[in-house]
């Protein structure tokens, strides 16, 4: 027999008698959603090449304003940049809108718990000891402003729907004749399938969840909202998987849309 | 036949150590049965709570590998067994000798949540009509056997050792059971909100993933539980329309 002692107080930071690979998942946390960060954030200052054709790039729709410089297209919905914004702003039409899926994903449930982990290690694995004392939770300030969750949830319903415009835009392509012609490009195929991931993501969020008809207890009284409950519920069972996705394919939107902006790309025409 | 070493915590409420102990393994056997071999062969006192052997009664919870788990669900093939498998008991509670941890908290707990109050019954006869789709998401919570493998691997509990303001994942779905019932009349938001400390709860998920039950936790118990103190507490439109409502 051997024999050693053994903590039974509080851990220290990243202390555990875990032996499998608790941190991967946090570190893959961390790296995802800080290349998302860092490109999201060096997209939303480019302010160009955001649109090509029928194209829009979801990371600047709705466009209100189209950016300063830019030519007129009609994706723009109040026309030119407008000058009474002071240039040393240095703003871009995507910076008057991205704060609004920027804070739903910020406030949302699952994120939460992932950028917990990941960026503050608070834990940073189950079961393995943490960096700080002090612990407030989300019952203090400032954490206990995610409870503003469900208006950013209003806010991002209402994109899906623009964006899901833009995904229908993106089918009607300008002929020669100066008419607009139904096609599918790989672009449309792009934006549709942006809207799909991000609808499967926003649809199936808790706070929608509980809105619908979860904050009821006598769910066989409200039938309609009990479908729309369990239809919420399925894709809630899955609500990280299309966080994910979704993620991932608002940021390849707009690099498809820019690259084809810029010619490295071509955008093929399926019919 | 091969031989696996254990390391396990002996020792009282103040001063442990961990000990090996090594002994045959043999096909299908669990933890347990690893440490009632310990038990037989090579120490006669060690102290480990135990019962049903079968994942049902939640006795046995202890951190095998620094994960909780209920020893009698943990099969040896599904550890590494080249190095010594570490059994320890439950962090989040008081030890009191070997593999027995001091979960008296925990009943302590239950009884500071208000207890079911049913509506009027629905019948001259005295009892209640209920659908089967009201009573589906209540189901899932009373699937728990309080075995607190939740309590102990939440670190609101285990690592901030806020049991004087937080009540923990098991008692959330305990509460979450009696709030979403569609018999209960009893509000308990404004308890979950500022005695039982729901807020502390950053949604981690870890007790989902240690859950034995696999009751999902978080996303079917806690969130529903948030959102229903948001809508009491923390969303200004929803109070705007209850003011309106009220005149």
């Amino acid at each position: 027999m051997a024999a050693n002692l053994v903590q039974i107080t509080r851990r220290g930071f990243g202390e555990t008698m875990r032996k499998d690979g608790w941190w991967i998942p946090s570190v893959l946390t961390f790296l995802g959603f800080s290349a998302f960060i860092v490109y999201s954030t060096w997209a939303a200052f480019q302010g160009q090449h955001y649109s090509f054709g029928p194209y829009i790039s979801p990371m600047y729709s709705p466009l209100i304003w189209e950016a300063a410089g830019q030519p007129l297209t009609d994706h723009a919905w109040l026309g030119g940049w407008p000058s009474w914004i002071p240039k040393i702003l240095m703003m871009t039409p995507a910076m008057l809108i991205l704060w609004a899926p920027g804070g739903f994903r910020f406030t949302c449930y699952y994120y939460r718990g992932a950028y917990y982990k990941a960026f503050w290690a608070d834990p940073p694995g189950c079961a393995v000891g943490e960096p700080r004392h002090k612990y407030r939770g989300e019952k203090k300030l400032p954490l206990i402003l995610q409870n503003a969750h469900r208006y950013f949830l209003y806010l991002a319903l209402v994109f899906l729907v623009i964006l899901a415009y833009d995904a229908i835009h993106a089918m009607f392509f300008l002929g020669p004749d100066g008419k607009k012609h139904f096609g599918i490009g790989v672009g449309t195929i792009v934006l549709t399938l942006n809207v799909i991931l991000l609808g499967s993501y926003t649809l199936g969020c808790h706070s929608l969840r509980h809105l619908v008809a979860g904050r009821f207890d006598e769910l066989s009284k409200r039938a309609a909202r009990y479908k729309i409950y369990q239809f919420v519920s399925r894709l809630n069972t899955r609500h990280m998987l299309f966080a994910w996705c979704s993620l991932f394919w608002v940021g390849f939107s707009d690099f498809y849309v820019r690259m084809c902006s810029m010619g490295i790309w071509t955008d093929f025409r399926l019919f | 036949m091969k031989k696996a070493t254990f390391s396990i915590r002996r020792g009282g409420r103040e001063t442990a150590e961990m000990v090996d102990y090594q002994t045959e393994i043999s096909e299908g056997m669990v933890v347990l049965d690893a440490v009632h071999q310990i038990q037989a062969e090579s120490a006669p006192d060690l102290a480990c709570r135990w019962n049903c052997k079968a994942g049902k009664c939640g006795s046995c919870s202890a951190e095998i590998n620094g994960m909780p788990k209920l020893m009698c669900m943990t099969r040896l093939d599904t550890i590494p067994l080249d190095q010594p498998v570490t059994i320890e008991p439950i962090r989040a509670f008081p030890p009191i000798k070997d593999l027995i941890a001091d979960v008296s908290w925990n009943y302590e707990v239950k009884k500071r949540i208000k207890k079911f109050k049913p509506r009027a019954p629905d019948a001259e006869d005295g009892t209640w009509r209920m659908s089967q789709e009201d009573v589906d998401r209540v189901q899932e919570f009373r699937k728990c056997i309080e075995c607190f493998l939740c309590q102990d691997v939440c670190h609101v509990l285990r690592d901030h050792n806020k049991h004087e303001e937080f009540i923990g994942p098991r008692f959330l779905v305990y509460a979450a059971a009696l709030e979403m019932h569609p018999l209960d009349t009893e509000d308990r938001t404004g308890d979950l909100k500022d005695m039982h400390g729901i807020g502390y709860c950053n949604i981690t998920k870890c007790c989902t993933k240690v859950c034995p039950e696999h009751i999902t936790i978080t996303d079917n118990a806690i969130i529903p539980l948030k959102e229903r103190v948001v809508d009491e507490y923390y969303d200004p439109l929803k109070r705007l329309v209850r003011l309106f409502r009220k005149k």
